[in-house]
């Protein structure tokens, strides 16, 4: 299992020199640096989106739902725009950036406590049930997010209405720091109780038996995730099956239940997907598709190849 | 010692334990029996917290449930779901392995690797140590999760209607070996079972609920009886007697 981690650790580095170098021209300090941020920026999402992905999973038991399927980051836009109207853009903008990231890091917190905590505790079981609920869920946040949208001044909706669409070739570089700090913290977290969330994927009974409360580890799971999806939102848009497609590529490399190896592949392979996969779209293939479209629909493939073959 | 002490509990309108008052005393297996809906199951959640006390105390050994912390009552009191299937991809190994976590805290040492090496040569499960909990058969992952208990070492078994989906063969084979931990090992055995006859059988005390109240208590050689069956159950079944053993002819 180490060796296959190490190959994946090779298969990224690779990416990232790709990414880095070719067809860079010029004054190579400046490319590489320019690159670089973005480059940043990738990896980040590609943790972010894989870590909080993975231990959703495992605190829910199965390998189906994601917190963007279930309407995490679609809420986060929700956020975003409410504040917005709330706020009106020329307040809006004149708010630093971060501060505005920190704020919206803290309300999907709470708002994801609340909504999904319940949520969870009353239809874990029930796995139809609880895709069908993210599914409404998802749709009645994107509809009221368009709504406040339409009610907003146009020159206001410029400026959510870049939040709102996936975009790995633009990563927001502004909000870098606040996230690398953010996500570090919330992987260190995650690290810290790796041992725990082997407990807690055995499901209630069993960890309660072992002497981990699960609901207790379910709210600690969900701020986390929370905190992560909202960097990742933040940083490139809401993108819904990248993180499935991770992780189920994650399972089927690492055949493993321990976390102390299931979250480095799952890190390095988002970034594979990501890096490796923008290197493709940028650099070979010109731009002519966006990354997100081929990532949501590979995603999509492996969600209902998921769905279906649990239905058998 | 398990000290029950005026437990009552309700679920929506609907009364499910009526100040119930019981102490088990540590070793043997000890079914408990009753109609659907008799607050069996509940009993059992309770007494592993896996549900909150409403009302009254229980304590495991002295250690008040809902008070001490979890970790102690995992190295005294374990609690086998009914429902065993897992989803993430399991071995054996790693799911008897998981038996001794409440010591170790996912750092395994060389005494914990031995304990859970003898629970796999104790129950058998040596050949199929790396096999994949998902394709055994009911009866081999029953025995795989009660190695994991046993391999937790605590004092207490908890076990709700282990015998649901097993044949013939692998619940004798089951019922036999919880009875050698308790015999053997001093380990207690709870277990709720729905049918009488392997509680008859295997038990060596036999609590009846009915409405939330304990009804019968006792072995099964003097509570079970033709008039039991029809207080408890509201069946005319009738009792005999095969080698000193009562038998329900069903």
């Amino acid at each position: 299992m180490h060796g296959r981690i190490a190959a994946l650790g090779c298969i990224l580095f690779a990416a990232c020199a790709a990414y880095l170098s070719i067809g860079a021209r010029g004054d190579w300090e400046f490319v590489l640096a320019f690159r670089a941020q973005k480059l940043g920026g990738l990896l980040l999402v590609a943790v972010a989106m894989s870590w909080a992905t993975l231990i959703f999973q495992t605190i829910t038991n199965n390998r189906i739902l994601t917190p963007s399927i279930m309407g995490f980051d679609a809420l986060y836009l929700l956020l975003l725009s409410a504040m917005v109207w709330g706020l009106g853009a020329q307040s809006y903008r004149a708010l630093p950036a971060q501060g505005l990231m920190a704020a919206n890091v803290v309300l999907l917190c709470g708002a994801a406590l609340v909504l999904f905590g319940a949520l969870l505790r009353s239809g874990r079981d029930d796995l139809m049930r609880m895709v069908l609920t993210g599914v409404v869920l998802s749709v009645l946040f994107r509809s009221i997010t368009a709504y406040l949208q339409r009610m907003i001044d146009p020159n206001e909706y410029a400026v959510i209405q870049a939040a709102s669409f996936a975009r790995f070739s633009a990563v927001a570089v502004d909000l870098l720091l606040l996230s690398a700090l953010l996500t570090l913290l919330a992987c260190a977290a995650i690290w810290q109780i790796r041992h725990r969330l082997d407990v807690l994927a055995l499901g209630p009974v069993l960890s309660t038996s072992l002497g981990e409360d699960p609901t207790r580890g379910q709210w600690r799971v969900l701020i986390l995730v929370a905190i992560l999806v909202s960097v990742s939102t933040a940083l490139v848009g809401p993108v819904t099956f990248f993180g499935l497609l991770v992780t189920s590529l994650t399972y089927q490399v690492m055949n493993t239940p321990r976390h102390a190896l299931l979250l480095p592949a799952a890190a390095l392979m988002g970034g594979i997907i990501l890096v490796g996969g923008q290197t493709v779209m940028e650099r070979l293939l010109g731009l002519a598709t966006p990354l997100s479209v081929v990532v949501e629909f590979l995603g999509g493939l492996v969600f209902l190849m998921l769905l279906l073959r649990r239905q058998r | 010692m398990i000290d029950i002490d005026g437990v009552s509990y309700r679920i929506g309108g609907q009364q499910i334990l009526r100040d119930v008052s019981l102490r088990i005393a540590p070793g043997g297996v000890v079914a408990l029996i009753g109609p659907n809906g008799a607050g069996k199951s509940t009993l059992l959640s309770l007494i592993a917290r896996l549900q909150a006390l409403q009302s009254g105390r229980i304590s495991v050994n002295g250690l008040p449930v809902g008070q001490v912390a979890d970790d102690a009552l995992a190295r005294v009191l374990a609690i086998l779901p009914q429902d065993l299937t897992v989803t993430s991809r399991l071995t054996v190994r790693d799911l008897v392995g998981f038996g001794r976590y409440p010591y170790h805290k996912g750092r395994p040492t060389a005494q914990d690797d031995a304990l859970v090496a003898d629970a796999l040569r104790s129950f058998d499960l040596e050949d199929i140590a790396g096999r994949v909990l998902e394709t055994l058969s009911g009866g081999q992952r029953q025995r795989a999760f009660v190695a994991m208990a046993y391999a937790q070492d605590t004092a207490y078994l908890l076990l709700d209607e282990p015998l649901n989906n097993l044949d013939i063969a692998a619940s004798r084979a089951l019922m036999t070996r919880l009875q050698m931990l308790a015999a053997e090992k001093g380990r207690t055995v709870i277990i709720v079972l729905h049918d009488i006859n392997y509680a008859a059988a295997y038990a060596d005390r036999i609590i009846a609920l009915k409405e939330g109240q304990v009804i019968a208590d006792g072995p099964p050689r003097q509570i079970i009886t033709d008039g039991l069956l029809q207080d408890v159950f509201e069946t005319g079944a009738k009792v005999f007697r095969v080698d000193d053993r009562p038998v329900v002819l069903v």
